[in-house]
């Protein structure tokens, strides 16, 4: 996003985040941050070409961004009242000396990230403003990422900036006692951009896939900044684990390919062997996350040599812990499939058809697909094929339905 | 900041985690430890929602005054404080302690400033 191979535009993809969040948990204003921040890097577009990139070009920025605010401070009085109130650090004679372009920069990503999350914001509202001052994707970007028109993420925006401001939601990584729900809404997040984009890996719309690599690229700023935290550790794991299987998942006609059928030799064995690593850093703790447990799951799939070889068995238990942990319709539809698996086609109908009575299942296509599939593997063909109809109906992108519809097809003519 | 203690029970609400109403030992323990920690600005609580008289005024500059409160209203105001905090975070600390929150619900909000 953004000219690619511009370095001068590389380096602000990667640092307009810390800055913005350096400038924000300082001066504990994200307007004035946001202002600053775009008036040093427009400063560096004039300079820089010239000059050549600074050996830290952080630090350079946020000399130049810090003396910018400075400056307004000490123009606007209205606004040092403002900060003042603010209990901000926005005393400018502790500020006058030159920053020395060697100096430790903070990281403060993290304080911004658990801002933007704030329970007093909408789920919607904390996803937009991770995006834009985390990721630092543009309005439009966003906009166009999540399938609405840009003057309505514009709104998001600025209601969820006003509210940051007016009702004083704190630049700060919450304490001890709240810290456990507070993580929770960040990782949701995350989480919530990653699958975002990873529904849409099917569709060849590249801008909304872009938001896997960013949901991996705001989990790993995550990690390294809570390095200790298990859930962090769980969490990324699974994207990365999910993430490996991105080439296999749809073949060259854009049809999606089942995990069964997926070209395993496709699948990235580095993606893979890191988020083993870490699913095993992360189940050192316990009891485990449900991130952790879905990370283990996800870790199983991926190092075996094909679905048949699967350990089904562990899979069909770490679906019974997940299940205990979040017991939700979604996990007992996973469960059921792995019954399948392990136990046999007709146990897992049985465990699907207990399902029949959740709405949240049957109107969508993944219940019935997999209906289809224990139906088609006891060689009850004309029912498989009637469950694999409804599913292709009630698919959303282009490459699950045209598979759906094949399989369907499949089982009406046997043989 | 300025805490509302108010009362709902709406449809689609949480029920109030604890039934009844605060007693006025909670109130007194919690006013006190407001006042230890010095944030207290003001506060006070209100009198029964039967006790309420409402008034209007309509472009004429007629007042219509009339008694006891909405027959549909779910949730009213029980009481107020106001209390001195840097961020949102310490309010919502505040509000967590009141006694109003395992009863009711405590709304948070800034005051406006002019």
């Amino acid at each position: 996003m953004g000219p690619a191979g511009d370095p001068v535009e590389a380096v602000f993809r990667e640092e307009r985040g810390r800055l913005l969040a350096l400038l924000a948990a300082r001066f504990g204003d994200l307007d004035l941050a946001e202002e600053v921040t775009a008036e040093a890097l427009l400063a560096a577009v004039e300079t820089w070409p010239r000059s050549g990139v600074p050996r830290e070009p952080l630090a350079w920025l946020a000399t130049t961004a810090r003396r910018k605010a400075l400056d307004r401070i000490r123009r606007d009085a209205t606004l040092a009242t403002k900060l003042a109130t603010l209990h901000a650090d926005a005393d400018p004679a502790r500020q006058t000396e030159p920053v020395p372009e060697h100096e430790h920069i903070p990281d403060d990503r993290l304080q911004l990230m658990f801002a933007c999350c704030h329970p007093a914001l909408d789920l919607d509202t904390q996803t937009g403003l991770t995006l834009r001052y985390i990721a630092g994707l543009s309005t439009a970007e966003i906009a166009q990422a999540f399938l609405v028109p840009p003057a309505t993420m514009a709104q998001r925006l600025t209601r969820g900036k006003r509210k940051i401001q007016q009702s004083r939601i704190p630049f700060r990584v919450p304490g001890r006692r709240e810290l456990e729900g507070r993580l929770g809404l960040v990782l949701h997040v995350l989480y919530l951009i990653f699958t975002e984009g990873y529904a849409a890996t099917g569709h060849h719309d590249l801008v909304r896939c872009d938001l896997v690599d960013e949901a991996i690229r705001l989990a790993r700023i995550l990690h390294r900044l809570m390095p200790g935290e298990p859930r962090v550790t769980g969490l990324l794991a699974l994207m990365l684990l999910t993430d490996a299987r991105r080439q296999a998942r749809v073949d060259d006609h854009g049809f999606a390919v089942s995990l069964e059928d997926q070209d395993r030799g496709r699948w990235d064995t580095s993606m893979i062997d890191e988020g083993a690593r870490l699913t095993t850093q992360a189940l050192r703790h316990h009891p485990p996350s449900s991130w952790s447990v879905q990370a283990a799951i996800a870790a199983l799939h991926d190092e075996a040599p094909s679905a048949q070889e699967t350990d089904w068995h562990q899979v069909r238990l770490l679906y019974d812990e997940l299940f205990a942990l979040t017991p939700t319709p979604v996990v007992a539809l996973n469960r059921a499939i792995a019954i399948s698996w392990h136990e046999g086609p007709q146990a897992g109908l049985d465990h699907l058809e207990a399902l029949a009575g959740e709405p949240g299942l049957t109107r969508q296509h993944h219940w019935h697909a997999a209906r289809g599939h224990a139906l088609a593997r006891l060689g009850r063909h004309t029912a498989a094929a009637e469950a694999y109809r409804r599913a292709s109906e009630l698919a959303q992108t282009p490459a699950e339905i045209a598979y759906l519809s094949s399989r369907a097809e499949e089982n009406t003519t046997p043989g | 900041m300025l805490l509302i203690m108010g009362f709902r029970t709406g449809e689609g609400m949480p029920p109030p985690p604890s039934s009844g109403a605060p007693s006025a030992e909670e109130f007194m323990q919690y006013q006190h430890e407001l006042g230890q920690a010095g944030v207290h600005v003001d506060s006070g609580l209100l009198q029964s929602f039967e006790d309420a008289t409402q008034v209007q005024v309509n472009d004429a500059g007629e007042r219509l005054v009339t008694n006891g409160p909405f027959a549909e209203s779910r949730e009213y105001l029980g009481g107020y404080q106001i209390i001195d905090v840097p961020d949102l975070d310490a309010a919502l600390d505040w509000a967590a302690r009141c006694p109003g929150a395992k009863y009711g619900r405590v709304e948070v909000r800034p005051l406006a400033e002019f």
